[in-house]
């Protein structure tokens, strides 16, 4: 009996539990059990104006949250690990945790602190006396971006800090002692360093703000949509699976594709 | 050390702390506090009250809380078990048929969750199976989108394993079945917990798939937050948000205690 015989069950309750009903999506949106040609459903989603919107709505955030979390990911993993402070570890194990809470509890959180009635709304309303706080991003794509970052710099700061662990110490103080200043030490030693971290790290935040749907369900405005509300809405709340199986497909294409992209980055760099 | 000057160091932290708290301690003690509260129209949530707790740990929420965690164990382990055996699997096989195996299993983590919910509803509302309506079909999507996590944790873990004392094993004549049970898996057994630590808690937050295919009598803790935030219940909600983060924690911690006891052996 050869040794790949013991590889077919747990392929066959793959393919029974995922490779399967993946098919019957892309069947479903091709010739829909209900009727219609080859296409048909393709031809409406693409035309709506509602499923263009979705998508550069989407492209966008995914986009923006990626570089916001890049950024600030960058920025804090630098403090953590060149600019030690008491309490520095603590920090690093707090974003651990974080990580395993779900992300719509961020957008629950920041109905708190930017919600209409809410801490900064508060705050400013008993200083200046008026009758409504400044702050109603919320609901706007603004907020659905401020709650991404949040939630998933935390994925861009775990690889960067394992990143800066390898680093040879030597280099900065030999740098330092050669009088380049921090600025300097930083983009000429540590971020070359740092790349492959960022670009595995970037990839993977974008793939997932792709597909993030928590985040947006809880914001709960109306006039931010993306390719996996759009998905949700068509079929659980219009009962429109056709459509909802046409931007399955796109949204698989798209992310499997950049996922893709992420293995191939994540493997340069040697994570 | 990458500023020597007190002053730069200074305002290091404090671009720091500016950064970090507001960003990521805060809205988990603001959740935390208006857990506690009845209203919250201020700067500082009011009416200090314990009755968003009383609620959350009885009734409808008490039932969403077994019910996630039912799901949560029922679909750890079934992740479990599949991650673990295609690890050991492909780790017997060649290079191209590894590599065909490992990205298989990567996968679901690339397709998104709520076309993961949508394709279990789609396949599992006709013939010949049918479980739409049931809770088994949310632990089925559970499951599918965690086996990843557990197969790519489990298989790090075995390229690290070294192959000296399944050969020990194996030259004083142990079956490979023997050697599996009693060499390979017990070392493995720190991985093994850490890898359900992780399906655990990923599948007690689920959301996007969840909503696709829930039956209303299987509701999870997530699915709870959602309806009670969307009535208008902020409060409420967030008490049930604080039991669901307070029961992931505390399994984590038992599972990480398991893994330190398992790496005296």
């Amino acid at each position: 009996m050869p040794r790949s015989v013991w590889a077919l069950p747990p392929v066959v309750v793959l393919a029974v539990l995922f490779l399967y009903p993946l098919a019957l999506v892309v069947q479903q949106s091709l010739t829909p059990d209900n009727g219609g040609g080859a296409f048909d459903a393709y031809a409406r989603v693409f035309g709506s104006r509602a499923f263009l919107d979705a998508l550069g709505t989407t492209v966008w955030l995914a986009v923006g949250a990626t570089l916001g979390c890049l950024v600030l990911g960058f920025t804090l993993a630098l403090v953590i690990a060149f600019v030690p402070f008491p309490g520095a570890r603590a920090v690093a194990k707090f974003i651990d945790v974080f990580l395993s809470f779900p992300s719509f509890l961020i957008t629950l959180a920041l109905l708190f602190v930017y919600g209409t009635v809410g801490m900064a709304n508060g705050l400013v309303t008993e200083f200046t006396g008026a009758a409504e706080g400044p702050f109603h991003f919320l609901t706007t794509p603004w907020g659905v971006l401020l709650a991404e970052i949040t939630y998933f710099t935390p994925f861009v700061i775990r690889p960067l800090l394992a990143a800066f662990s390898q680093l040879e110490t030597a280099q900065l103080e030999v740098a330092a002692g050669l009088g380049a200043r921090p600025a300097r030490i930083v983009r000429r030693v540590i971020l070359p360093e740092a790349l492959p971290a960022l670009g595995a790290g970037g990839s993977l935040v974008l793939v997932m703000c792709l597909n993030e749907f928590g985040i947006v369900l809880f914001t709960g405005a109306k006039d931010v949509t993306t390719l996996p509300m759009l998905i949700y809405g068509k079929a659980i709340l219009e009962s429109d699976y056709p459509a909802a199986c046409v931007v399955a497909v796109v949204n698989i294409a798209i992310s499997v594709g950049l996922f893709g992209l992420y293995r191939v980055v994540s493997k340069r760099a040697g994570a | 050390m990458l500023v020597h000057s007190r002053a730069g160091r200074w305002a290091a932290w404090g671009l720091f702390g500016l950064l970090f708290l507001p960003l990521f301690a805060l809205p988990l003690l603001v959740v935390v506090a208006a857990s506690f509260a009845t209203y919250w129209s201020g700067a500082l949530p009011s009416g200090p009250t314990t009755a968003n707790y009383a609620a959350a740990v009885r009734g409808e929420s008490l039932q969403a809380l077994t019910t996630s965690l039912i799901t949560a164990v029922a679909a750890s382990l079934l992740a479990l078990t599949v991650g673990t055996w295609a690890a050991l699997a492909g780790a017997a096989l060649r290079r191209r048929g590894k590599r065909l195996l490992d990205a298989l299993f990567m996968l679901p983590v690339a397709v998104p969750s709520v076309v993961v919910g949508l394709a279990v509803l789609v396949a599992f509302s006709r013939p010949p199976v049918l479980l739409n309506g049931t809770g088994s079909i949310v632990v089925l999507a559970h499951t599918v989108l965690v086996t990843a996590f557990a197969h790519r944790s489990v298989s790090a873990a075995i390229v690290r394993l070294d192959p000296a004392y399944e050969q020990a094993a194996a030259s004083l004549g142990a079956r490979p079945a023997y050697v599996l049970w009693r060499v390979r898996l017990p070392l493995l057994l720190p991985s093994l917990t850490a890898a359900a630590g992780l399906c655990f808690a990923l599948s007690m937050g689920e959301l996007s798939a969840t909503m696709m295919l829930y039956p209303p009598d299987w509701t999870p803790l997530p699915v709870r937050i959602f309806t009670a935030t969307d009535r208008g219940s902020l409060f409420s909600g967030s008490a049930v948000a604080v039991v669901l983060m307070a029961t992931t924690l505390l399994v984590l911690l038992a599972v990480s205690r398991i893994r330190t006891r398992a790496s005296y052996r």
